[in-house]
């Protein structure tokens, strides 16, 4: 038994020491806006926060996950859907299948974190979530625009 | 505005309709249920449009929504007609088996081949007018008034000599039960408020929040989680497994051979969890048979299309005029050999589906682009009549062309025959995905042209060699052999009416385009842009070729040749244009033009490459002559995202085999896009009327001859094969 802190609140799970925190928030805890797409921390789809910090968590496992290490996914991004990225992103209908968007919007929420007003190539260098469908320029302009807004 | 509802949860009643029109007997509140739902509290007024007596207007989806945004332009198209209030639009999917019940009124579910909307507009159209008249005539027989002098606007329908007025919600009911009426005039597109306008999407909001459910995301009570792995090696079989040697690895609880019409012979691992799963199938001994194509390798596919590159038979695709005179008299020739490699879709959700099975009724949830074939594929699947089936659409994390064939339906059915009674989802892994796709078919091309001595190009024979995706997926669709799609892009007009979207942008005086069918053992498949992307490289490359080799500007080379081509060659002039072509501030520039799936489109690329070879796409000018523009943002976003699909698969992909097996197994050796390789996009939408072009795959085949024709202008290095990735570009 584990106890994780996920969105502010404190949950108890039964999970084998190895399983990647990924599979732990979606089937043991039911929050599926975090997605699986490669398993291997090359796309960014599973990207979450611990203690504000973006982790790729299909290759994180569970054990490493300390008690006071604060888990952030996309459905405690914001209490009503309204964190700056969330609204750049509404304002500029980025999502396209949206299928990445979560681990995108908590790469960029996470950027903004350390880094309140990127430049392009801060943007360049920090987000380098995968997305087949190809939104990347409005991703950039939504970057931009939460940086505004926050 | 987000919320999304299927219709049997709302206690929607199969058969309980008239059928032909779309038009409903009015089951009045508390008539009947299915399965303990709560009642409806109104019909719908016909198959399109449901009014709430709260005025909330749902209207009906049957194709796919995979980002390309056909949802909303589907919805804004009825709206416009129906004259609702946008703001109290939402949308749900009515399931394949409905559409079966009522002798498919809501048409071709397929969403493919960019026809979501061009192949809809005009039955959604109709039925946005036919609903809108209808709550007017019932508000007009409320009123004891000539429904013609009533008007609706805005879910508000007035009339105009009494001042009356009334809600869509209020006559709802009574509008359900009147006949549907069959003299419908459609607006113009002039005249539209709704549609043609640059809404957001209906699906953004939960797609913010997590909220949204993907297949990958379906959960259900008692649910258990499959993990499959198929044959490693085409038509190759499963020998034996060793199901001791997992049974006892936690919340494992069968293993399952997994057979199908569709050519799966594999074994998939079913547990408490998807990650037991996966873990413990691959830890589970499997021995395989690969048969014949476990010798197959690079070498043998390279040296399988080179046969057809001279190869006397060929089938012809487009000619004209007398090619041997002219290359006979020509002043110079000019010859080009291209080669385009398979390639996967790698969609970011990967494969998925979730079954429940009994011996009275099989049901899956799962993204699909065709769910009346995934419907067919439960049905044969499980053994039970069709009627004893249903498809219930989630939306789709991609599609890109994989999934319109239901191979992973099939499966997870076989796999929940094994628990009847019990939800099975059946998650593939990505390696699975990469090893199981059916793949962007691989050409190659030997491009020979003639030119005169005065730079006119006067003759060109382009050879197609390589494989053909309807010989191996759709054989009857085949003419005598050929197969007409492998022309998309460069096709003689007349020779197809499906291909006449597809027709070559150029009057060439003399011409062969010609292929010689050469099928590797790999599956091939529709993939965003289908054959136009590899024709369109061969042409365009070739182009600019030639021009440089006449020594004449590649846009008035071209533009030579399109003098009957007036809206080609005004999407080319337009990108041309706005890029600064023909400027001397020193850019490389290319330029690429195309007529597919029944648009214009071009692009003017803007490049760097550094004296280390590394590239920099800077800039690209799209444009695009789709006829009739219905959500221009939208169009927008899939120009922008055409450069992302089309690029990375020039720039990074391909699909390679060692002894009959797939090499590139996930993004760490099939590489994608990120931020930092996005280029500037600025997108012309120039619609000019009186037809329905396709959107989402026109402009990937201009992807990516602009970026090496503007390569060639940075560097005089022509690419001929792709990806670009193995290419130093400064050697």
């Amino acid at each position: 038994m584990k106890t994780l802190k996920v969105n502010g609140k404190s949950i108890d799970v039964d999970v084998d020491a190895s399983t990647p925190l990924l599979w732990v928030i979606r089937e043991q805890l039911g929050l599926t806006g975090t997605k699986y797409s490669c398993g291997v921390a090359q796309c960014g789809a599973c990207t979450v926060h611990i203690d504000g910090k973006a982790v790729r968590s299909c290759v994180y496992p569970v054990s490493a996950v300390t008690d006071s290490n604060e888990i952030t996914t996309i459905e405690g991004l914001s209490e009503d859907g309204d964190h700056p990225v969330q609204q750049a992103w509404q304002e500029l209908d980025v999502p396209q299948c949206g299928y990445c968007q979560p681990g995108m919007m908590m790469a960029a929420a996470s950027l903004l974190n350390e880094n309140p007003n990127p430049s392009d190539a801060d943007i360049d260098s920090s987000i380098t979530n995968i997305c087949r469908c190809g939104t990347f320029q409005r991703v950039r302009k939504g970057v931009h625009l939460a940086a505004k807004k926050s | 505005m987000s919320e999304q509802h299927t219709i049997t949860r709302r206690g929607f009643i199969i058969g309980s309709s008239v059928v032909g029109a779309g038009l409903s007997i009015g089951l009045l509140p508390g008539c009947a249920s299915t399965g303990g739902e709560p009642l409806p509290e109104i019909d719908e007024v016909n198959a399109w449009v449901h009014i709430g007596l709260d005025d909330s207007v749902t209207i009906r989806i049957a194709r796919s929504e995979m980002g390309q945004g056909t949802l909303t332009g589907l919805a804004q198209l009825v709206a416009e007609e129906l004259q609702c209030d946008w703001d109290k639009v939402t949308w749900e999917f009515p399931t394949p088996g409905e559409n079966l019940a009522r002798e498919r009124v809501w048409g071709d579910y397929q969403t493919g081949g960019s026809v979501g909307l061009r192949g809809s507009q005009q039955y959604v159209r109709e039925g946005g007018a036919a609903a809108r008249l209808m709550l007017i005539q019932a508000a007009a027989n409320e009123w004891g008034v000539p429904a013609e002098e009533c008007t609706a606007k805005d879910s508000v329908i007035s009339h105009n000599n009494s001042r009356k007025k009334t809600t869509f919600g209020k006559v709802a009911i009574a509008a359900s039960q009147l006949e549907v009426p069959t003299d419908i005039t459609l607006k113009d597109p002039s005249e539209w408020t709704i549609a043609g306008q640059s809404k957001m999407r209906l699906d953004t909001v939960d797609k913010l929040t997590g909220k949204l459910e993907y297949g990958a995301d379906i959960t259900m009570p008692g649910m258990l989680m499959a993990s499959i792995k198929d044959c490693p090696v085409l038509g190759g079989s499963l020998v034996s497994y060793d199901e001791a040697a997992i049974a006892d690895m936690p919340g494992v609880r069968k293993v399952v051979k997994v057979q199908t019409s569709l050519g799966t012979n594999g074994v998939a691992v079913v547990a408490d969890s998807w990650w037991q799963a996966n873990n413990a199938l691959n830890k589970l001994p499997i021995e395989w048979d690969f048969g014949p194509v476990g010798q197959f390798n690079e070498a043998a596919l390279t040296q399988l299309l080179e046969s057809g590159l001279d190869a006397e038979e060929a089938f012809p695709g487009n000619w004209g005029g007398d090619l041997k005179s002219a290359f006979g008299s020509a002043d110079r020739m000019v010859e080009s050999v291209y080669k385009v490699p398979a390639q996967n879709h790698a969609p970011m959700e990967p494969m998925n589906a979730t079954a429940v099975y009994t011996a009275e009724k099989c049901e899956v949830w799962c993204p699909t682009q065709n769910g009346e074939a995934a419907l067919a594929a439960v049905s044969e699947a499980s053994g039970l009549p069709i009627q004893q089936c249903d498809v219930y659409k989630t939306i789709l994390g991609g599609g890109f062309g994989r999934r319109g064939i239901p191979d992973y339906v099939h499966q997870v059915v076989v796999i929940a025959k094994e628990f009847p009674g019990t939800p099975i989802k059946l998650q593939w892994s990505r390696e699975e995905d990469q090893m199981h796709g059916f793949y962007h078919p691989t050409t190659m091309a030997k491009m020979r042209g003639s030119l005169d001595a005065d730079g006119n190009l006067t003759g060109l024979h382009m050879r197609i060699s390589g494989q053909s995706i309807l010989a191996a997926l759709l054989p009857h669709m085949l003419a005598n052999g050929v197969d007409y799609a492998t022309f998309q892009g460069v096709v003689r007009p007349g020779i197809h009416p499906a291909l006449d979207q597809h027709q070559i942008s150029y009057d060439f005086p003399n011409l062969l385009v010609d292929h010689a069918m050469r099928n590797p053992p790999i599956r091939p498949g529709f993939w965003r842009g289908v054959n136009v992307n590899q024709n369109a490289i061969y042409l365009e490359c070739f182009m600019d070729e030639l021009a440089t080799e006449a020594g004449r500007d590649p846009l008035e080379f071209r533009l030579a040749l399109m003098k009957n081509k007036p809206k080609g060659a005004a999407v080319l002039k337009a990108v041309a244009e706005k890029s600064g072509w023909g400027s001397d501030d020193g850019k490389s520039r290319g330029l690429a033009v195309l007529y597919a799936f029944g648009s214009y489109v071009a692009a003017c690329a803007e490049v760097t490459v550094s004296d280390e070879g590394k590239l920099k796409i800077d800039r690209i000018v799209a444009a695009t002559d789709c006829g009739t523009a219905v959500n221009p943002q939208q169009i927008e976003a899939q120009v922008e995202g055409s450069f992302v699909y089309g690029l990375s698969a020039a720039l990074f992909q391909e699909i390679t085999f060692d002894k009959g097996q797939v090499q590139e197994t996930n993004f760490h050796n099939y590489s994608s896009m990120r931020i930092a390789d996005m280029p500037e996009v600025e997108t012309i939408i120039m619609p000019s009327g009186d037809f329905y072009g396709g959107v989402g795959e026109p402009t990937i085949g201009v992807a990516a001859p602009a970026v090496l024709n503007a390569i060639f202008a940075a560097t005089g290095k022509r690419v001929t094969t792709l990806p670009l990735k193995d290419t130093n570009l400064r050697a």
